[in-house]
């Protein structure tokens, strides 16, 4: 009796390789707002493969801000795909985990940014302080809420995105840029350490005449909370985001999911991805998905980071890193 | 050395105990803290200055000492009052607020931070209050206090109560008897007993203070120079991946924060051997 329980054990023991092996479990280390979007692409993405392959997926999802997901990452949590909010934080995992090759931008088409998003304003309804414009933040008396570019990706677009359209108002002119960018902060009361925390201060706790804010950050709150409280003011110039995603090379190889860790970020790329990217206010990469969504992106001139600012590493070092631009903003008698 | 501690002692397992003392004290806290120390010297002298005593440096711990130190003084008063009155006075629902006390320590720091934060912001219960007196709480080193107040009280409350509960009223009977005015009992008779333990709790709410970032990140506007505190700057470094500008800031606010410590300490030695002659 006890003999042939123990054989029983042995047996599912061994058997237990055989039908594990089906199964893959994935790990998306990716940042704040993408939560709703992965889920919803997740789920897509395992029904086509378990047709295709017969082989059931399970995804595990991180979020959390950019630069702390990245440094995770660094140390040893094993991701086997990345999804962040900027290539520089990519960049990092290349270059201080390596874990992945330098060159992994060229690995996917649209360097590696299967969807792209904006920077827009959210103001209070009515527009009550007429805010049309970037010209229009540097106003007496408006107060300006964005997180802190030192600690959110995300906060990093809004800043360059000032920075660039200052640049093109005043012809490449570096010193009237900043001098623009300083008086922009000069009215900020408020940095929060990440999106959605700027996002609550503005729409909870009432700071504030305009947030800057990502494109679908900023829709997902007027769908939340209320288009009769809060509206979209779509600037005539801003940032062409783009989100990177990449394999982690390394800790795919050890886990044996790379070429399923490349078919799900192709998949981004797909007419069904580009779909639910959409869905969820990314602009699509696809022309025929964008498109059919034409009327839910308002139309704007974009510049891209490699455009204006030589690349993400360029921008980090001069704007960025310590005693960088934006610290010299800070300086105790600086305007 | 060990004859000498061995005659000095009376208590079986001195080195035992001294031995996992020191084993069990390398591990938690000198270890954690000694690779601090060493990540410091893979920068220059110039670099660590640069990071430890930039302007943004010198407001921050301005702004994270003086917010602590206020802090802890208020939670001093009140919660020598508070105290007391859970000691001394017998009245219904005791035990409940007894419990309350304890409640900063147990409720995850972001909670707490969020919490305050929605009512000390201008259109909250308080924040609108204050507001109509032209003081913004919220977002302000005010706001931070605020914080670090609640974070503190529980350690002010817990290391006086006991003492309180030994303080025999036949000296506060004596000293009336003998004439002393209350106030005479109080400042003469009373305050030196607690004195040590009242310390002790300011000191504790005091370092938990200097160290609190959940909470505060919140409630706090996190303006360079004006509403950022020292935690937020360490963590600014880290995600800047500049591993040596947060070490940096980090060994300062760990040696002020000892020194500090340190001079409580002795003040509290000095003040018991002054009371005992």
């Amino acid at each position: 009796m006890f003999r042939r329980a123990f054989l029983a054990l042995v047996l599912v023991c061994a058997a237990m390789p055989a039908w594990r092996a089906e199964d893959v479990t994935l790990l998306n280390v990716s940042y704040d707002p993408t939560r709703e979007f992965y889920t919803e692409f997740n789920a897509a993405f395992a029904r086509y493969w378990q047709d295709r392959h017969r082989q059931t997926v399970t995804f595990k999802q991180s979020h959390g801000g950019s630069g702390k997901q990245a440094r995770a990452v660094i140390d040893g949590l094993e991701a086997d795909v990345v999804t962040l909010a900027l290539a520089y934080d990519i960049d990092v995992i290349a270059e201080k985990g390596r874990l992945l090759s330098p060159d992994w931008q060229t690995k996917l088409p649209h360097n590696s940014a299967p969807y792209t998003s904006t920077i827009d304003f959210l103001v209070r309804k009515g527009n009550p302080k007429g805010i049309r414009d970037w010209d229009d933040l540097v106003r007496e008396g408006i107060s300006v809420v964005t997180p802190n570019p030192k600690t959110s990706g995300g906060a990093r677009w809004n800043y360059l995105a000032a920075w660039g359209y200052a640049l093109k108002k005043w012809n490449r002119d570096e010193a009237k840029a900043r001098d623009f960018v300083a008086a922009l902060f000069k009215n900020v009361s408020v940095l929060d350490t990440g999106a959605r925390g700027s996002t609550t201060t503005f729409t909870e706790r009432g700071i504030g005449d305009v947030l800057l804010a990502w494109e679908n950050e900023a829709f997902l709150a007027v769908k939340e909370l209320g288009p009769e409280k809060f509206e979209i003011v779509t600037p005539s110039v801003s940032i062409l985001a783009e989100p990177s995603v990449a394999v982690v090379e390394k800790v795919a190889e050890k886990h044996g999911t790379g070429e399923i860790a490349k078919a799900y970020l192709r998949y981004l790329y797909s007419e069904e991805g580009q779909e639910i990217a959409a869905r969820h206010h990314y602009r699509p990469r696809s022309e025929k998905v964008a498109a059919k969504y034409a009327e839910r992106f308002p139309k704007l001139d974009l510049f891209t980071v490699d455009e204006l600012f030589g690349g993400w590493r360029q921008a980090q070092k001069i704007h960025f890193e310590r005693g960088g631009i934006f610290d010299q903003i800070y300086r105790p008698g600086a305007r | 050395m060990p004859l000498l501690l061995k005659r000095r002692t009376v208590i079986p397992g001195f080195g035992l105990t001294f031995g996992l003392t020191m084993f069990y004290l390398s591990l938690v806290v000198l270890i954690p803290l000694s690779t601090v120390f060493l990540k410091t010297f893979s920068s220059t002298w110039p670099e660590f200055c640069d990071a430890a005593f930039s302007p943004q440096a010198l407001a921050a711990y301005k702004l994270s000492l003086g917010a602590s130190t206020v802090g802890a003084l208020v939670n001093a008063v009140f919660g020598l009052v508070v105290a007391w009155v859970l000691v001394r006075c017998r009245f219904p629902g005791a035990s409940v607020v007894d419990a309350l006390v304890d409640l900063p320590f147990a409720l995850p720091t972001a909670v707490a931070g969020i919490a305050l934060t929605t009512i000390y912001s201008k259109n909250g219960w308080i924040g609108s209050l204050l507001s109509r007196f032209g003081i913004e709480a919220a977002f302000t080193p005010l706001g931070v206090t605020i914080a670090l107040i609640f974070i503190g009280i529980p350690f002010v409350v817990r290391t006086v109560q006991p003492v309180i509960q030994e303080l025999d009223r036949e000296y506060e009977d004596a000293a009336a008897s003998l004439g002393a005015s209350r106030w005479q009992t109080f400042a003469k008779v009373i305050l030196p007993t607690l004195w040590p333990a009242l310390l002790t709790g300011f000191a504790l709410a005091f370092a938990r203070a200097l160290g609190e970032y959940g909470s505060v990140v919140f409630i706090s506007g996190n303006i360079p120079l004006k509403t950022e505190i020292a935690p937020l700057l360490i963590m600014k470094h880290l995600e800047e991946y500049d591993y040596e500008g947060a070490t940096a800031v980090a060994v300062v606010m760990l040696a002020m924060s000892f020194a500090l410590l340190l001079a409580i300490n002795l003040l509290q030695r000095w003040s018991r051997r002054w009371q005992s002659p």
